[in-house]
């Protein structure tokens, strides 16, 4: 007899795959910018962004994303900054918020 | 000699200076307020128990007295030596200390228990809340304070129709030089909802926080309490600025980070929960007595676990928030702690 179904499944689309993912393009926007891994996600610089308020862009969960290995369409996403700086003003861990844009845009290109 | 000067008034300080006269030593308790007490004398009721301050206030000011301790008001510590000099090992080991009081004077001991306590966190430096600014944002701290002249209003006299709490105030913040987590100001300004919630069956109460932390007994359940029973709605995301609007209240923005998108609201009341950072003695403290300061400005306890009421020094003590953010319970077990070292130190001495 095979295992019960009930009917649950966890969809191959959806679910963020760490076994999976190459984690190796955060680790290099990480080692040129350590405080990148140091983000608390209390998503100051999306309440604040000049960009959020008028797009859909998120910074906060652009960079988790990337944290996470997940680079489809980070790239895009930040060509929506306008590195006007504010995000850096607010941010509680003193993290160059435009710097980790430009990391990613510089890094992420192929994604 | 048997004196022993204890610093600061407060909670820690009181304890421990009763229980050193209970041990049989003269502890003189140098206040450099009017008035034994500490931030406790500023509180309402505590967390998590909800016992009206005044009550714990009165216990241990009632200790001091049945005690007889000596207690000096009006007096601050200037530093743990005699004129700023630089502190001498032998004199200390010999069992003799002076310290620096205001007014020129110095007065000696056979040890030093430093319970100086904290310093609130000045919110006007948070200009993005603007605190100071507008009429009605105030601090944890006032919360507090309007709750013990009677009840709490707008500026105006008026009920607020909706409240709402911001976390995390001068703490767990690098652009204000305070990197530690306050511990006190989640389960404060989860008791202070929870009063609002009292206070105003009406208003929406909402809560922003980048992380809930409830380490203490019962804690967890109040913020339970908090959300199920006073309906309290906690939204998980840094405000980031605060602005008036035209009908004078305040809007805020904050991220909500559970679904990911950007949000504002207006609120009739915006309240800071402010953190708790090092007193101003402990710097003074540190370098008069040659003393180790942590990172976050607080004087640094020998080792975290069984030194955490010894400074390194010889003689001197420590108790209570002068080394961390504590409550009130905390602080009162290392003033009896405190209390402990000091008779086993003068005992080693004697030998
Ligand atoms: C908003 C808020 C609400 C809180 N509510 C609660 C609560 O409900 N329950 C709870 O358990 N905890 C609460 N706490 C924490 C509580 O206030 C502290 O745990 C407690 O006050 C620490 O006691 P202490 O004696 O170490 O320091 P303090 O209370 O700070 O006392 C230090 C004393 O030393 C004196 N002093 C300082 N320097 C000198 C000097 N150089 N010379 C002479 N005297 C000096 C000061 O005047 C003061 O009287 C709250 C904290 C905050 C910020
Ligand atoms: S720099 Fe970019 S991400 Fe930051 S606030 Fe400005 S537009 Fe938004
Ligand atoms: S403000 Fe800083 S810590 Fe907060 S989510 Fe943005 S990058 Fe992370
Ligand atoms: S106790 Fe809560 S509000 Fe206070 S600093 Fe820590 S996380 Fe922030």
């Amino acid at each position: 007899m095979g295992a019960i179904n009930f009917g649950y499944t966890v969809s191959a689309a959806r679910a963020i795959d760490l076994d999976r993912n190459d984690l190796g393009p955060a680790r290099q926007i990480a080692a040129e910018m350590p405080e990148f891994a140091a983000c608390i996600a209390c998503g100051g610089c999306t309440a604040t962004c000049t960009a959020g308020a008028l797009t859909n862009f998120n910074f906060r969960m652009v960079q988790t994303l990337v944290r996470r290995g997940e680079y489809a369409g980070a790239w895009r996403e930040m060509n929506k900054c306008m590195l006007c700086g504010k995000c850096r003003l607010v941010c509680p861990r003193g993290i160059n918020t435009r710097g980790v844009v430009r990391l990613i845009k510089r890094k992420l290109g192929d994604y | 000699m048997k004196r022993v000067i204890v610093i600061g008034g407060g909670p820690a300080g009181m304890q421990a200076a009763v229980a050193l006269k209970a041990a049989g030593l003269e502890p003189v308790i140098v206040e450099r307020s009017d008035a034994l007490g500490g931030k406790l004398r500023d509180w309402h009721n505590l967390f998590p128990s909800a016992t009206p301050a005044r009550e714990v206030l009165d216990g241990l000011r009632k200790a001091v007295e049945m005690a007889r301790v000596e207690v000096l008001l009006h007096t601050e510590v200037e530093g743990l030596t005699p004129d700023g000099s630089k502190p001498s090992v032998e004199v200390a080991l010999a069992g003799g200390h002076a310290v620096q009081l205001s007014g020129g004077r110095k007065l000696e001991a056979a040890a030093v228990v430093v319970a100086s306590g904290f310093d609130v966190f000045d919110a006007s430096l948070k200009e993005e809340y603007g605190y100071r600014i507008y009429d009605n944002v105030f601090t944890t701290v006032d919360v507090e304070r309007m709750l013990n002249e009677g009840g709490v209003a707008l500026a105006d006299g008026s009920a607020p129709r909706r409240v709402a709490f911001v976390h995390c105030v001068g703490s767990r913040d690098e652009k204000v030089n305070q990197k530690h987590c306050s511990k006190v100001c989640c389960v404060t300004a989860v008791k202070q909802a929870m009063e609002m919630r009292a206070l105003f069956p009406e208003a929406d109460i909402y809560n922003f926080y980048m992380d809930i932390r409830m380490f203490g007994p019962g804690y967890e359940e109040l913020y339970q309490r908090a959300q199920q029973e006073s309906r309290v709605n906690f939204i998980r995301g840094r405000v980031s600025e605060a602005s008036p609007t035209i009908d004078g209240r305040i809007q805020i923005k904050a991220e909500d980070t559970l679904v990911g998108r950007p949000m504002k609201m207006s609120v009739d009341m915006l309240v800071l929960a402010v953190g708790m950072k090092a007193g101003s003695s402990c710097e003074k403290f540190a370098r008069t007595a040659d003393a180790a300061l942590s990172p976050n400005g607080f004087l640094a306890p020998a080792d975290l676990f069984s030194g955490c009421v010894a400074s390194g020094v010889p003689g001197v003590f420590y108790a209570g928030a002068a080394t961390a953010p504590k409550t009130i319970g905390e602080s009162l077990a290392e003033g009896s702690m405190a209390a402990c070292w000091v008779v086993e130190y003068l005992d080693t001495l004697a030998k």
